[in-house]
């Protein structure tokens, strides 16, 4: 079995390694292309003060006058050693401002994605237990209705609630004015944290919810339910005993597979609560032309669904049985 | 943002509503969507500048029956704006999901009949599309194409054809083992005759259904990237450019620049979703007669 799992875990990898190369190569090939123009991007406000020598001599440091395909490469090389360039906006090396961001939203979509789990597994099972009664209904027409809803819109709606009429959150400005970026209680941050990861919990419940829902009226129907009727086992024991173990993995799975989801969820939610994380810094970085931190984070956003889907594959293979032996027939 | 998968995978038949089957239930929903749009379009089109001219007298007033999305901070008349962004936003979505429609149709064609290198090569590109979040491909690709129109209808129409590609592709892999193709192809039929006379009218309703099931996708993304400043300029109040100018007065309680827009953007989306399901369902003959 380990050896079969090896094996799986190695195609795999190279898989996601072919495909990170080509997300490397699109994402640097199409900003390569966009009209805006880094150096320019770099100088900023100071376009006055730098001369047209100068702005070439930026363009050669930069190796901007080499061809596209030796770009490509000497870009590559130095990401391969950890290199990623130095942020525009930051200042800073483009790695030191992805880990310091990623800590915050992995707080938002580390919280968002637990949250949405459970209740969107329990609030399936709830659907399923009370199948076509006006429960599930409600719970099947609320799901839907989610699924519709832009993520930004609810985030406003929170805000508004909350922010504007309750007043028991701040609006926008992870950092109080006038306050020391180090000064910041822990409260403060959770603060600030709750309605963001709130927006994406409410609007992840969705998927799961139903695929729980749908995955349990399947388990229902089957003859080892019905058997198990017969012999006159409660609805409670029917869940337990034979409900759980069909839908808990399909459960997680789905949830590791919506990372991808998840990250574009952030980003919206992000904008809408000026909450500092990836998500927001990637629109940033693609507003004010920032081109080493956004292909940064657009590599790392690749990874991080990568990660999503390994776990999703490989958990799979781990807790069912039936999926262990080496796969030929 | 939701999966595009969810919705091929499971079908939620609707419980009986007033007594209709559900032939009859689709063809009231596509009527009732048919004239939702077109009053959208209408009211969108036809109504005169003058109402979405800056008026400082009727600043900032909450919604009432003169104005019954309320007025923004230089006096225009919210309904009107919404109902014109709404039409932007509407006909951009229709681009993007017929382009993107149009893409899934012709590589899950070539997947399935060209051989195991092309399904091969496809089915790598189905992984690398969905490696990135479908916002972060829009993002880079507005970017690169410098915003604007162009960049909103290429991305979402690059971004949303996986899912279709798959479902299309699955199918004609599954006609082309059908006995009656097996012998037209027997019986000296050329491939072209087969691809056209037997498969692509099996596949038209799929992608026909899978079109309207985009386009829901592909306005909600629409107004995603233009919230966030990539789509289009100010100049061109799409709904996601309403929105994302509303947040600056929300603060000052102005609710309804906010809340009005983005309903109307959701009851659009959500027509659209359950148009799409009842016509997936009616064109499977397990569940049609229902």
């Amino acid at each position: 079995m380990n050896k079969s799992l090896a094996l799986f875990l190695a195609k795999k990898l190279i898989r996601i390694a072919t495909l990170l190369f080509a997300v490397c190569l699109i994402s640097f090939v199409l900003v390569s292309n966009s009209p805006i123009d880094p150096v320019k991007a770099y100088v900023g406000a100071d376009i006055a003060l730098v001369g047209p020598e100068q702005m070439e001599q930026i363009r050669r440091y930069w190796g901007m006058d080499k061809s596209p395909a030796e770009q490509f490469i000497n870009w590559f090389g130095a990401l391969i050693h950890g290199d990623f360039g130095t942020s525009l906006i930051y200042r800073k090396p483009v790695l030191d401002v992805i880990a310091e961001k990623f800590l915050a939203s992995l707080a938002l979509m580390g919280t968002a994605w637990v949250l949405s789990g459970v209740f969107g597994f329990i609030l399936g099972i709830i659907a399923a237990m009370k199948q076509g009664t006006w429960l599930d209904r409600l719970i099947k027409w609320y799901c839907l209705t989610l699924a519709s809803t832009p993520v930004f819109w609810l985030g406003l709606l929170l805000l508004i609630i909350f922010s504007v009429w309750l007043q028991w959150f701040p609006i926008g400005l992870s950092v109080p004015v006038g306050v020391v970026a180090e000064e910041i209680t822990i409260t403060e941050k959770i603060k600030h944290l709750i309605l963001p990861a709130l927006t994406l919990s409410i609007v992840g419940v969705s998927n799961i919810a139903l695929h729980t829902r749908q995955k349990l009226v399947d388990v229902l129907n089957s003859d080892f339910v019905l058997f198990a009727k017969a012999r006159g086992e409660k609805d409670s024991a029917i869940l337990w005993q034979h409900g759980l173990r069909n839908i808990a993995l399909p459960a997680l799975t789905l949830q590791f597979a919506s990372f991808s989801e998840l990250f574009g969820g952030a980003i919206l939610a992000e904008q809408v609560f000026s909450y500092p994380g990836l998500g927001s810094t990637i629109t940033q970085s693609g507003l004010r032309g920032d081109v080493p931190l956004l292909l940064g984070i657009v590599i790392f956003s690749a990874l991080f669904v990568f990660i999503g889907n390994l776990a999703a594959d490989t958990i799979y293979r781990l807790i069912d049985p039936r999926i262990k032996e080496g796969g030929s027939v | 943002m939701r999966d595009g998968n969810a919705l091929w995978l499971e079908s939620y038949p609707y419980d009986r509503m007033l007594g209709l089957n559900r032939r009859q239930r689709t063809l009231l929903l596509t009527v009732l969507a048919i004239i939702l749009l077109g009053t959208v379009f209408f009211l969108g089109i036809f109504s005169g500048e003058d109402k979405i001219a800056t008026n400082l007298a009727l600043r900032n007033l909450p919604p009432s029956w003169e104005h019954p999305f309320g007025t923004d901070w230089l006096g225009r008349d919210m309904f009107i704006r919404t109902m014109k962004g709404l039409t932007l936003s509407i006909q951009i979505g229709l681009l993007a999901a017929s382009a993107s429609a149009l893409i899934s149709l012709l590589l899950g064609l070539a997947a399935a009949t060209l051989g195991k290198w092309v399904d091969e090569i496809i089915a790598w590109l189905i992984d690398l599309f969905l490696a990135l979040p479908h916002l972060v491909t829009l993002l880079l690709i507005s970017f690169t194409l410098g915003g604007g129109l162009k960049g909103i209808v290429i991305g979402v129409a690059l971004t949303h054809w996986p899912t279709l590609a798959r479902i299309i592709r699955a199918e004609v892999l599954q006609l082309r083992s059908a006995d009656y193709v097996q012998i037209s192809r027997k019986l000296g039929k050329s491939r072209w005759w087969i691809a056209t006379k037997h498969i692509l009218p099996h596949v038209i309703p799929q992608f026909l259904v899978g079109l309207i099931l985009l386009f829901p996708h592909a306005i909600l993304h629409e107004a995603s990237i233009t919230f966030l400043g990539f789509g289009l300029s100010p100049h061109q109040p799409a709904i996601g450019i309403i929105l994302s100018e509303s947040m600056r007065y929300l603060s000052v309680g102005m609710w309804w620049l906010a809340f009005f827009p983005g309903l109307s953007l959701l009851i659009i989306i959500r027509t659209f979703d359950v148009l799409g399901e009842n016509l997936k369902l009616l064109i499977d003959p397990y569940n049609a007669q229902e």
